[in-house]
Formats: C-alpha cells, sequence, structure tokens
C-alpha cells in the first residue's frame, strides 16, 4: 500500500476505493462473525466462490466476508446486495441454488428467509425483519458492509473522513466542544461523560500522554466490543486518533481480552495497513501530528476492566485497582495523563464528527445521547447484538426486537449491566433504557449485556452465580470485598441448599452497604447490586427458599418445586 | 542459563524433567530474546510461552525471572492472577465449558456436569493419557449460542447433554481413524 502524504491524498484515495466499488454490482455479504462461525460459515463462503466460478460468474459478484451482523441466532447469514435479500441458517447445501437460481436468475429462494411468526409470511428484505426493525444500526450497521481485513472498504464507505475533517482545519479545542457538546458518555460501564474525560486529560501539564481503548470486555454476557473490533477495527481506530489529537497524546495502547482470538487479529491487520498508509506514525497527513497504537493482550482477569487495574496490567503488573484520590486524566499509564474509553465509545467519536454534535444530540434521550448496543441473550426468541437509540424501553427491546420468551414461557426478570448490575421485574419493563434510568432500577447500563430469564430461573441463583463470579475474580486487595463476598456466597449457598434463615437475609442486607462503601474500585463498590435488586423485588423467591423450602423455578436441586404456578 | 539452572537442582528434581519438558525449555531459552529484557515485557514473555507450549513449566518461570532480573515470586504472582495461565500441560483436546450469565441461565452447568463423567476427570484437570483437559471460562463472548462450549479452537453453540457425547464420539473416531492410517503406513513401509 502506498503511503498517502497528504489530505488531498488521502481523498484521492477514498475516491479511488470508491470507483473500485460499485454499488449497484451484485455482492453477497456473509456474516463471518464468531457465532456464525460456530454455525460454519466459512464452508458458505468456500462454497459461493466454487459455485460463482463455476458459473463464470466469479468476476462479477463479489462473495464478501464481514463481521457481525447480530442476528446471531439465525446465523450463518448471507446478505445479498444492493437489494438488501436476507438469507438466513444457510448451509452448504444451499449454495448452489444462491447461486444458480438467485444470483444469476433473480429468483429469491423462500426457504431460505426470515419466517415472522406474528404475520406468519416470509420476509425478504433484511431492513424488513423486526429484529432488524426498530434498531438504529449507527455504529454497528458497517459491519454489514465492509471486510474488517480491508482498510480500503473502510475508506469506501467514507472511513477517515472525520479525521479528515479534523486535520483539516479543527482545532484540539474545537473537536473537545464538539464532543463535550455531543454528551457523549462512556459505554464501557459508568457512563461518565467522554468530554469531561477529555477535557482534564487536555489540561493535565506534560508532554507526553496516552490514549486506551478498553477492551477488556469481562462482562459475562456482553459480547459487543468483541463484535465491533473483529467487524470494524478502523471505526475504534479512527476514534483513537481523534482522541489522541484532541488531548495531545503520542501514543495509543488497545488492551482486548486474549480470549477474543479472531478481534487481536484483525486489530492487529488494521493497525498495519492504517500504519502503511500514513494513518499512524509520524506526521499523520503531513498535519504534523503524530500518533502511533499498540496492542496489549490482557490476561483474563475481570478486574482488569477496571481502569487502574488495566493500566497496571500494562504496565507489566498484577492488576490491582489503585486508590482513585489522582485521578488518571492526571496520572495514569507510567505516571502520565491517560485517557481511556471502552470500544464503543470510540466508535461513536467519527460518527459525531461527521455528522456533527446537534444531530447526534437528537437521538437518544436526556440521560443518554445516541444510540447503545446491546447483547440480547438469555431465554429470548432472537438472541444476538441489537443497536437501539437510547430511551426506548425494555419491553421493545425484549418483546418487538427480541421477539419475546420462547416455548412459552412466561417473563421474570432481565438483568443488565453485568455482574454489577441487577435484575429487573417484568412490572418496570416500561421505563426508558439509558445511564441513569437504570440506575433508578438498581441496576446499570454496564457495557450492555441484556440476559432475559424465564420462570424456570431462579433469582437466589442467579445471585449466587453473580456473586461466585465476583468472589473468585476479586483481586483480593481490600478486605470488604474478597472477605464479604466468600461471606455472601456461603449465606447465599445455604439458601439454595434450603438452610437458610430470616437472619441471613438481614446479614445480606447489613454486609451490603460495607462492601459498598469500604471497597476501593469498581468491582467491589457495585458487588452487592445482584443481591440487592433480586432481594428487593424477588423477595417471595428468598422466602420460598427459607421458609417453604421450595425453589419455584425449579432449579436449586436440594429444594422441591412447589406448586406449578 | 537453563544449563546452569539444571546443573543447581537436585538429582531428584532433575530426574523428574522428562524429555518433553526439556524441549518446552530449550525453546523458551532460544526465543526469549525476541523480547527485550524489560520488566513490560514480562506478561508478553509469558503469554509466549503459554501460547506456544499450552503451560507455564516451573523452571521456565525461574527464566524468565533470570531473564528480566526479577525475583521468581514475582513472576508467580504474577501468572497466578491471570486466570490465561496454567501451570500444568494441557490435554490434546481442551475442552472449555463456558459458564457466562447467559449460559448458566441456560444450563451451562449441566454441560460442566456431562463433561466431567463422561471424561471421568473434574473441572480444571488433565486426563491421565493427556488426551482431554476441561476448564470452566467465565465469558467467551458467545452468548447468543448459549450453552457455548470451546473445543480446541472450535466454538460449538447450543450444547446439549446428548452434543457432549456427539463431541467425544467424534473426537475418538478421528483418533481412531488416525492410529489405522498410521499402522496401516508402518505395513506399506514395513
Amino acid at each position: 500500500m502506498k503511503r498517502v502524504e497528504n489530505l488531498a491524498g488521502l481523498a484521492a484515495f477514498r475516491k479511488a476505493c470508491q470507483a473500485e466499488r460499485d454499488p449497484e454490482r451484485t455482492m453477497i455479504a456473509v456474516c463471518t462473525g464468531t457465532g456464525c462461525q460456530a454455525h460454519g460459515c466459512d464452508r458458505i463462503v468456500e462454497g459461493l466462490r466454487r459455485e460463482l466460478e463455476q458459473a463464470g460468474l466469479d468476476g462479477k459478484v463479489e462473495v464478501k466476508t464481514t463481521g457481525c451482523h447480530g442476528y446471531c441466532e439465525k446465523g450463518p447469514l448471507a446478505v445479498i446486495r444492493p437489494e438488501g435479500i436476507l438469507y438466513q441458517r444457510v448451509k452448504e447445501k444451499h449454495v448452489a441454488d444462491i447461486v444458480t437460481r438467485t444470483i444469476a436468475n433473480g429468483e429469491v429462494l423462500d426457504k431460505l428467509l426470515y419466517f415472522d411468526p406474528q404475520s406468519k409470511q416470509r420476509i425478504k428484505l433484511e431492513k424488513d425483519v423486526p429484529f432488524y426493525g426498530l434498531q438504529e444500526r449507527l455504529v454497528f450497521g458497517d459491519n454489514g458492509y465492509i471486510d474488517p481485513h480491508s482498510i480500503e472498504d473502510y475508506l469506501a464507505i467514507g472511513g477517515y473522513q472525520a479525521l479528515e475533517k479534523v486535520l483539516g482545519g479543527l482545532s484540539p479545542e474545537a473537536v473537545l466542544k464538539e464532543i463535550k457538546l455531543s454528551e457523549l458518555r462512556g459505554r464501557g460501564g459508568g457512563g461518565f461523560p467522554t468530554g469531561r474525560k477529555w477535557e482534564s486529560a487536555k489540561a493535565a501539564p506534560g508532554a507526553t500522554k496516552y490514549v486506551i481503548c478498553n477492551a477488556d470486555e469481562g462482562d459475562p454476557g456482553a459480547y459487543m466490543d468483541r463484535s465491533l473490533l473483529e467487524g470494524n477495527p478502523h471505526a475504534v481506530l479512527e476514534g483513537m486518533l481523534i482522541g489522541a489529537y484532541t488531548v495531545g497524546a503520542g501514543a495509543g495502547y488497545v488492551y482486548v481480552r486474549n480470549e477474543y482470538p479472531q478481534a487481536v487479529k484483525n486489530l492487529g491487520i488494521a493497525i498495519a495497513s492504517a500504519r502503511s498508509l500514513g494513518l499512524l506514525g509520524d506526521n499523520i497527513l503531513g498535519s504534523g501530528f503524530s500518533f502511533d497504537l499498540f496492542v496489549s493482550k490482557g490476561g483474563g482477569a475481570f478486574v482488569c476492566g477496571e481502569s487502574s487495574a488495566l493500566i497496571a496490567s500494562i504496565e507489566g503488573e498484577v492488576g490491582e485497582p489503585r486508590a482513585k484520590h489522582i485521578h488518571m486524566a492526571e496520572s495514569g499509564l507510567w505516571g502520565k495523563p491517560t485517557v481511556l474509553n471502552n470500544v464503543e465509545t470510540w466508535a461513536n467519536v467519527p460518527l459525531i464528527i461527521r455528522r456533527g454534535a446537534e444531530w447526534y444530540r437528537s437521538l437518544g434521550s436526556p440521560g443518554g445521547r445516541g444510540t447503545k448496543i446491546f447483547s440480547l441473550v438469555g431465554k429470548v426468541r432472537n438472541t444476538g447484538l441489537v443497536e437501539v437509540p437510547m430511551g426506548i424501553s425494555l419491553r421493545q427491546i425484549i418483546f418487538e426486537i427480541g421477539g419475546g420468551i420462547p416455548k412459552g414461557r412466561a417473563f421474570k426478570a432481565v438483568q443488565t449491566g453485568g455482574p454489577s448490575g441487577g435484575c429487573i421485574p417484568e412490572a418496570q419493563l416500561d421505563m426508558p433504557v439509558d445511564f441513569d434510568e437504570l440506575m433508578k432500577l438498581g441496576s446499570m447500563m454496564g457495557s450492555g449485556g441484556m440476559i432475559v430469564m424465564d420462570d424456570q430461573t431462579c433469582m437466589v441463583d442467579v445471585a449466587k452465580y453473580f456473586i461466585g463470579f465476583l468472589k473468585e475474580e476479586s483481586c483480593g486487595k481490600c478486605t470488604t470485598c474478597r472477605e464479604g463476598l466468600a461471606r455472601m456466597y456461603e449465606i447465599l449457598d445455604r439458601i439454595t441448599r434450603g438452610e437458610g434463615t430470616m437472619a441471613d437475609l438481614e446479614l445480606l442486607e447489613e454486609m451490603a452497604p460495607v462492601i459498598q462503601q469500604a471497597s476501593l474500585c469498581g468491582l467491589g463498590k457495585t458487588a452487592p447490586n445482584p443481591v440487592l435488586s433480586t432481594l428487593h423485588w424477588f423477595r417471595d423467591e428468598y422466602l420460598a427458599h427459607i421458609n417453604d423450602k421450595q425453589c419455584p423455578a425449579g432449579v436449586c436441586q436440594a429444594l422441591s418445586r412447589g406448586e406449578e404456578k | 542459563m537453563l544449563e546452569q539452572l539444571l546443573a543447581g537442582l537436585e538429582p531428584s528434581e532433575r530426574a523428574a524433567i522428562d524429555d518433553e519438558e526439556l524441549q518446552i525449555l530449550k525453546d523458551v531459552e532460544a526465543e526469549m530474546p525476541v523480547f527485550a529484557a524489560e520488566r513490560s515485557q514480562l506478561l508478553p514473555i509469558l503469554q509466549h510461552i503459554q501460547g506456544r507450549h499450552g503451560y507455564l513449566p516451573k523452571l521456565a518461570l525461574q527464566m524468565v525471572a533470570d531473564y528480566l532480573g526479577v525475583t521468581i515470586g514475582k513472576v508467580y504472582g504474577i501468572a497466578t492472577f491471570y486466570n490465561q495461565f496454567k501451570f500444568n500441560p494441557p490435554g490434546r483436546n481442551p475442552i472449555k465449558v463456558c459458564l457466562g450469565t447467559a449460559c448458566h441461565v441456560k444450563g451451562g452447568e449441566i454441560i460442566l456436569e456431562n463433561f466431567e463423567r463422561r471424561l471421568e476427570i473434574t473441572e480444571g484437570q488433565t486426563s491421565p493419557d493427556r488426551e482431554y483437559s476441561l476448564e470452566r471460562v467465565a465469558c467467551i463472548g458467545c452468548c447468543a449460542l448459549a450453552p457455548a462450549v470451546v473445543v480446541g479452537d472450535k466454538v460449538e453453540a447450543y450444547v446439549t447433554p446428548s452434543k457432549v457425547e456427539g463431541i467425544i464420539t467424534e473426537i475418538e473416531v478421528r483418533k481412531a481413524m488416525a492410529a489405522r492410517e498410521q499402522e496401516r503406513n508402518e505395513a506399506a513401509n514395513g
């Protein structure tokens, strides 16, 4: 790849990439995200290419291997563009028909179309499928159009235009103003205003500063960061470049889970091609701005998602959080001012710069601007990744996009916010989803895991599960977290074995605030949430375990099921 | 470096190191200079050894400590903090049962139990013939496919008890076929 030396060179190269890609040309976009890979998409890709070659169509029709489209439940997915026909659950045996009938003759294969259980009809186009209908796929949608290994693909859909705009005449102050105006908040958990973070780091003295992307997606039940990094790594890179320019950072790190090999690989390819094109390195596009990016692989410790623990891990230390009396923006990585944002947050930045903060602010609700990607999983019909404007209700997400609960079971709760979050009952499903509203329900946004539970899920068992997870993942630094969680786990275990007493509930409620207040980092401070929220909304279930020695969901093996409701 | 380390061992300790482990240690010695001898390279070096050899032999930890000029305690402390590092050789077919929230809700524990029963080892163990190792992992990010299991590098979706049986049978069949193939080749060559 030839290095581009200036802004005009980049614009020209983008134009060339666009010219090579005729949007009217037929393209089969096959999802090769991790989900579809488990369903055998590699054989579909091979098969399609083979059949196209045999039919003499290989020069005319392209098979594009893209990242995750989101509708993992129905994989492997193939979308035929430009029409946008969605073929789902494609098998090897269908490949010949797709080429000889659909591609060659324009005939739509009914059996591969999505069947809508509501209208009892097959739906032809991807955009008309209810799962996608309510979504607003601003950040995640590009996944379905680009090969993550191709920087040309990203450029062709308008990629690095935001960088061009910034380097072409926006001062760091102007970028900062735009980000603050957009009211973008961190997508990783806390929802801290991104602009304020950047402002502090920008104002901090010192010539050496860092930006970090937190891709240590440790929340069990969430995988949007994985799918973004795998499917559209350049969007994250572009966001980081803009952030670095704004705060004056010369180097950045992406801290990514080693458990995500595909993400590590695609990120590495993206960095290498950005470097050879001249978008990373010295004097980027002749602007005088220099920045380079490095990958740091996480070691598989949940606590490393916490910012100060993550930094300790990059420095090669044990990932223990530090006291937060000194802000990261002043003294972060190697004691230098550091901005740390999550994958999805970074990916939102180019969008804001390209389309403007005013536009961005018009999306979502006061408690959260823009969109949020959720991983909708558990006991729900349509599992997958969904991107919705904030402020949409939980009910819409679970019942309209998710299609409700399978097997005719009844909805019981939805768990959001990962291990630090809480379980939300049916009665609260009409609440809008944003940072502030979820907090009011005793849960939180977290990184966007949304695990749906039905009447066969025991809420005491769920609380025990999370406390067990956190007990394992506690770094052990603070006594309240290390010992408190172990005791909480013992109590919950006792209750699930039918040996709990009412005094146990009091003890849980007494311990919770102590753990919250006396632990140093977010892990400990939020750890009692799963217990508190289940106790608050599902106290009856605890009482059934303690007083009646029954587990209404039929999960706890030592107890009887009780009467079928 | 390795020579010296080995020379310093008690005879019984030296005898406990088999050829396989010795080869790993030799590889580690050969590969380590790729990394700068800096403190920040500790995790990358350990990740490299883990990735290439599947575990961290005790002497390798000592070699890393010597190379970076830190104590073995420091290296051990860091290696044991992170879940990805193992201290025993893995099985030829490493099986990871996901117990993330979605997998838990959809019965991941039952799947783990099924593997334990079928393989006659418990979570965290390697079978005596080194064919299988079994571990539980927190979340592999395949929540839409719950309950999910990773066998080798391959993700298995919507795993059921009967699928557990299928997974193991498939491995056994492949093994038997490979053995037969080898026998045939040996017969042809002999």
